[in-house]
């Protein structure tokens, strides 16, 4: 995707404001007043930016483990068991993200519960559900100090 | 490897200090995504029967504790662009993945680092870093980087790179 494809309103929503929305009555008229424009046009282009993905929602980050538990879980299944596996995963509400991956452990998965022992119960049903073996990666740290990423478009 | 199991056992975390039901229901309502309306608190609000301020003072109390990390605009890497999706796991010495884990974290192409529990035998890695980048050749540059700045302490590492994204959707907590 090419820088041109997004107008300057594009570039400066999506690159500075990853973090610092406004906590205020008005968000959307404090941004268009800071990038120049009206409210009405910062709300169609985020709708625009959310319309084609490039923007998968406005809203909070919560960091693991503080508002219920998560963990991330890898399975590795035979290529002719992934499609089965990949969709009984998929299918779980508790599981949010859910990839292939280039590796023996093939599918990478993150659950997601409102207390520890229900996330341990989700991943005990799909161990037994898959009749695969479900390695759990819990987050011990996390080191990464999140100030967005720069896109560089 | 045994089957059918769940390994390594996930961890009792405490409730978060400070956390009540009306703060997880302000979480839930606003990290799906907040409503494109001039006053989009006051519409949270509304859905949970408290005041536009309290959602605003509970959410600036959630984030001054840690517990929301930041709000705002969640880019999607994939469709801008970053085609390259790759989970890079490093084996480092356990005595130093603190203080090797906060330099990978603070490099501007590592989105996210974490320690993570290794899976012996076949798993020795325990930092975990993710590198998103255009195509793959940009992907094992920045994994070069990387190994230069872990330098004697990468005992062993490799890149998993996603094949399809089969699932993924904002993180959805109960209320």
């Amino acid at each position: 995707m090419r820088s041109a494809e997004f107008s300057e309103i594009d570039r400066r929503l999506l690159n500075d404001f990853q973090q610092e929305f406004p906590l205020s009555p008005t968000p959307y008229a404090d941004i268009a007043r800071a990038l120049g424009v009206s409210e009405d046009e910062v709300i169609a282009a985020l709708a625009r930016l959310q319309a084609r993905g490039a923007v998968s929602r406005v809203g909070a980050v919560v960091r693991p483990n503080t508002v219920g538990a998560s963990t991330l879980a890898a399975m590795s299944v035979p290529p002719a068991e992934i499609e089965r596996v990949a969709a009984l995963v998929s299918g779980f509400p508790e599981v949010n993200h859910n990839y292939e991956r280039e590796h023996a452990l093939n599918l990478w998965f993150v659950a997601s519960a409102p207390e520890a022992d229900r996330l341990r119960a989700v991943l005990d049903d799909i161990a037994a559900r898959t009749g695969y073996e479900v390695l759990a990666f819990p987050l011990v740290e996390d080191y990464h100090i999140d100030l967005g990423f720069d896109l560089r478009i | 490897m045994r089957p059918a199991s769940a390994q390594a056992a996930v961890p009792r975390s405490p409730p978060a200090a400070g956390i009540d039901a009306i703060d997880r229901r302000i979480v839930a309502a606003t990290q799906a995504g907040l409503p494109r309306v001039p006053r989009p608190y006051h519409a949270v609000a509304d859905e949970i029967g408290i005041t536009a301020a309290e959602v605003m003072r509970r959410s600036r109390h959630m984030l001054d504790a840690g517990i929301i990390r930041r709000i705002g605009a969640v880019p999607n890497h994939y469709a801008l662009g970053y085609r390259a999706n790759g989970m890079t796991v490093w084996d480092v010495p356990d005595d130093r993945v603190r203080e090797l884990g906060r330099i990978i974290g603070a490099l501007d192409f590592v989105s996210h680092a974490y320690h993570r529990p290794r899976h012996p035998p076949d798993w020795p890695y325990n930092l975990f870093a993710m590198v998103h980048g255009r195509d793959r050749a940009e992907v094992e540059e920045k994994v070069r980087r990387i190994a230069a700045f872990l330098g004697d302490n990468d005992r062993g590492h490799d890149v998993l790179y996603s094949t399809r994204i089969l699932k993924k959707t904002g993180l959805r907590i109960g209320q």
